[in-house]
């Protein structure tokens, strides 16, 4: 502007350098961007900064770094400021078998066993003859898992279930919750969307009457109501009135998931199927069913990490589960510990947590991979 | 097929067994037989159960007196000779208690993680999501047992923090928080006047604002204003009448606090365990529905110059509405169901008084179990039903 005054259209000398740009990558950049980006976000991330050192250092340091590992319970009571895991490890079997028999605990471990090697197998989607595994998992092996665990033939002793407990216990109730409420949560579904007045308004109000109550009712109801409903020379086993209990419960909010999947198949498809002459079954089973449980994969997992949480109010009609038994473990005289209970429920909320979340990432597996609209 | 088969196929008149709307009729015709079986069954095995056992039917029980005392009966003059009736009331009110609170705080809890789950600050984000991985995945049960076992209980005791004949404000300790109570003096009605004149006040502003708004696109800052006034108006009031309100502290006797208001641990621990559970589920149900929101809409929106803070507000979040309130609604739903848990913690809502220690005693357990699941079927509907109210006004309305 100066020289241009003057007269002259041309420089004189060399204009002053220009600062360099920002820079837009490193990790600089990235924590102005992320972090610093303006004075709100400044002074959000240094409360969070804050918040996460108060509480951070401390927890490690309670659960690992000052923890108990070894020793016995003098340990503990010597350092009571933090985690006691041998009062897990001393009773870990407990935790994990219940009261069941220890020279029968290997029947429990097989059973454990073919579960872990069934779910390892169906997690791969290209595993070969993936289809089997599933119906073999679904169908005989509960009912060679019940005989395994109750006993009563091949020379296998009886195991009452009053001795079945601890995480052995979360799983039986879990999975049989499970692989009764998927097939009746599906008629339920079914009879739900049908054209059938009656059956439409006996499966709304059953799914809608399940769906009211809370499960702690339901499990209350089974032990209380459910031996007056019974002929009187009948009875029930307390885990198997649980147990049908969380499936029925179980069932209503299946059947609302599969509802979903149900609506989202188009018209098209039904229609399609009964131009090809199919009859309604063989419509559900062969068109409309593949692809609406596919769709509802997500929902159903979800479903069942809900269950398998709720498992845990059985302690309240007196089943002894994992949190049951942790919980009463606690109240032992010889762990009086300051820690043992925070132990205690820290270990219960680890293995759940574990658990859930392994099917949670699954089930978020499923929804991306079916996840084909535009992503922002 | 043939010509000719075409040309002269016979009228569309299937046997029974083949028209649909027939064999319909006699599934359903089944259906009904099989469940009036199935109920007359039921029915006819109670009535024998019961006399067998020798046990009373009929609601005349609720008339009886109880004889057992409750830790807390808000809003209700409850003592020991109270009959099951009012216990069944005591329930009712703390169960409606600890839901309405639970889902407000709730919402408000889960509404902020939601929104910091998608904050661009990577640190928060993080802070969210931890939350929300975290108690959404650890079952109810044990975050209930938790705060009240691993938290509250272990607090000192009164006594080991007050000396016998302290004149006490605020306490927290194992018997619960503790603090002064209220009394309200003569004269303090002109403050819920205020109130009440402040709220009215607020809708005019609004309607005033809003017509003002279309008339000349003005804005004016009716939160602000009205939160002001709400403050306000009341306050005002307050000092202008000489401040008719005093507080009553507890006294510390030999052994407890005696007076003041108690809000019980049973009720911290279970509404704490609540709201953080269904708030790590709420903040996911609003993270969705945000997401869920066209990206074009905040392009739009930024393209009219519509600021940063005003775009959320007024662009994202009411259409984010129409996809949170439905999922929403169930977790208000699960949050009233799952307040039934209380009984592990024996916090006196509806489940423990009734359908647990008024069970035991009086052993009617058909009528007592059919009262409990009525109320919260009850409860279930009218939340749904609000909720639908809502949904219906906040959704897209098409032309």
């Amino acid at each position: 502007m100066n020289t241009f005054s003057t007269g002259s259209i041309v420089n004189a000398g060399d204009l002053p350098d220009k600062p360099a740009p920002i820079r837009t990558d490193g990790p600089i950049a990235w924590l102005r961007d992320n972090l610093f980006s303006s004075r709100t976000n400044t002074i959000l991330t240094l409360v969070a900064l804050a918040i996460v050192l108060y509480a951070v250092p401390p927890a490690l340091n309670w659960l690992v770094v000052k923890a108990n590992w070894s020793g016995g319970a003098e340990a503990c009571r010597a350092n009571p400021g933090a985690a006691c895991w041998p009062f897990i490890t001393a009773r870990w079997e407990q935790f994990l078998y219940g009261f069941y028999p220890q020279a029968e605990r290997w029947r429990v471990n097989i059973v454990l066993y073919v579960l872990l090697g069934g779910i390892f197998l169906l997690a791969f989607e290209k595993m070969p003859l993936r289809k089997w595994v599933g119906l073999l998992m679904l169908i005989p092996f509960p009912i060679v898992s019940y005989f395994m665990l109750y006993g009563g033939v091949f020379g296998l002793p009886v195991v009452e279930t009053s001795r079945w407990g601890g995480f052995m216990l979360t799983l039986v109730i879990a999975l049989s919750g499970i692989v009764a409420s998927l097939p009746l949560g599906i008629v339920l579904a079914l009879g739900r969307r049908s054209t059938m007045p009656i059956m439409r308004l006996v499966c709304t109000l059953f799914i809608e009457f399940w769906r009211g109550i809370p499960l702690v009712a339901v499990l209350f109801m089974a032990s209380v109501m459910f031996p007056l409903f019974l002929p009187p020379d009948v009875t029930f086993d307390q885990l198997l009135r649980a147990v049908i209990g969380v499936a029925l419960f179980a069932s209503a909010y299946m059947a609302e998931v599969v509802r979903g999947g149900l609506q989202a198949i188009p018209k098209g498809q039904y229609e399609g199927a009964m131009a090809l002459g199919l009859p309604y079954w063989k419509m559900m089973r062969l068109i409309v069913l593949p692809q609406a449980l596919k769709i509802v994969i997500p929902g159903i997992v979800n479903t069942f990490i809900g269950l398998f949480k709720d498992t845990t109010l059985v302690l309240i009609i007196g089943l002894l589960d994992l949190l049951g038994i942790v919980q009463s473990s606690i109240n032992d005289p010889n762990w009086s510990i300051q820690s043992v209970p925070y132990t205690g429920y820290v270990f219960v909320a680890l293995v759940f947590w574990v658990c859930c979340y392994a099917m949670a990432l699954y089930s978020r597996h499923i929804e991306e991979k079916l996840h084909t609209g535009h992503k922002r | 097929m043939t010509e000719s088969a075409v040309t002269t196929l016979p009228a569309a008149r299937p046997s029974f067994w083949r028209d649909p709307a027939k064999r319909a009729l006699v599934w359903q015709a089944l259906v009904v037989l099989v469940l009036a079986a199935f109920v007359w069954m039921v029915v006819k095995n109670t009535a024998t159960n019961m006399e067998q056992r020798g046990l009373a039917s009929g609601f005349g029980f609720l008339e009886t007196s109880a004889g057992f005392g409750i830790i807390t009966t808000p809003f209700i003059d409850y003592a020991e000779t109270s009959n099951y009736f009012q216990v069944f009331l005591v329930g009712l009110v703390n169960t409606i208690i600890v839901a309405v609170v639970g889902c407000v705080l709730a919402l408000a809890l889960g509404f902020v993680i939601g929104i910091a789950r998608l904050s661009r600050n990577w640190l928060i984000q993080k802070i969210a999501t931890f939350y929300i991985e975290l108690f959404r995945n650890v079952p109810l049960l044990l975050q209930i047992l938790f705060w009240y076992g691993a938290v509250l209980k272990p607090l000192p005791g009164p006594r080991s923090l007050h000396e016998a004949g302290d004149s006490v404000f605020f306490s927290v300790n194992n018997r619960g928080v503790i603090f002064a109570e209220p009394i309200t003096q003569p004269g303090f009605n002109l403050v819920w006047y205020a109130l009440l004149a402040a709220v009215i006040l607020i809708f005019v502003l609004r309607a005033w604002a809003r017509a003002r708004q279309v008339r000349t696109g003005l804005q004016f800052p009716v939160f602000w204003t009205g939160l002001g006034l709400l403050i306000g108006l009341p306050l005002i009031a307050f000092f202008a009448t000489g401040m008719p309100l005093e507080f009553k502290p507890a006294e510390m006797s030999r052994f407890a606090l005696r007076g003041g208001v108690t809000i019980i641990p049973e009720f911290v621990a279970l509404l704490f365990a609540l709201v953080i559970y269904t708030a790590a589920f709420i903040a996911e149900i609003v993270r969705a529905g945000i997401q869920a929101v066209s990206h074009g809409q905040t392009e739009a929106a930024s393209a009219l110059g519509i600021k940063p803070n005003h775009r959320m507000r007024l662009v994202i979040v009411p259409q984010a509405m129409r996809v949170i309130v439905p999922p929403l609604t169930s977790q208000f739903l699960n949050l009233t169901k799952n307040s039934s848990l209380a009984t592990a913690i024996a916090y006196p809502d509806l489940f423990a008084v009734f359908a647990g220690t008024t069970l035991n005693q009086t052993g009617q357990a058909v009528e007592i179990m059919a009262m409990t699941l009525a109320v919260y079927l009850t409860l279930s509907l009218l939340t749904s039903g609000f909720m639908n109210w809502y949904n219906s006004r906040i959704k897209l309305v098409e032309r």
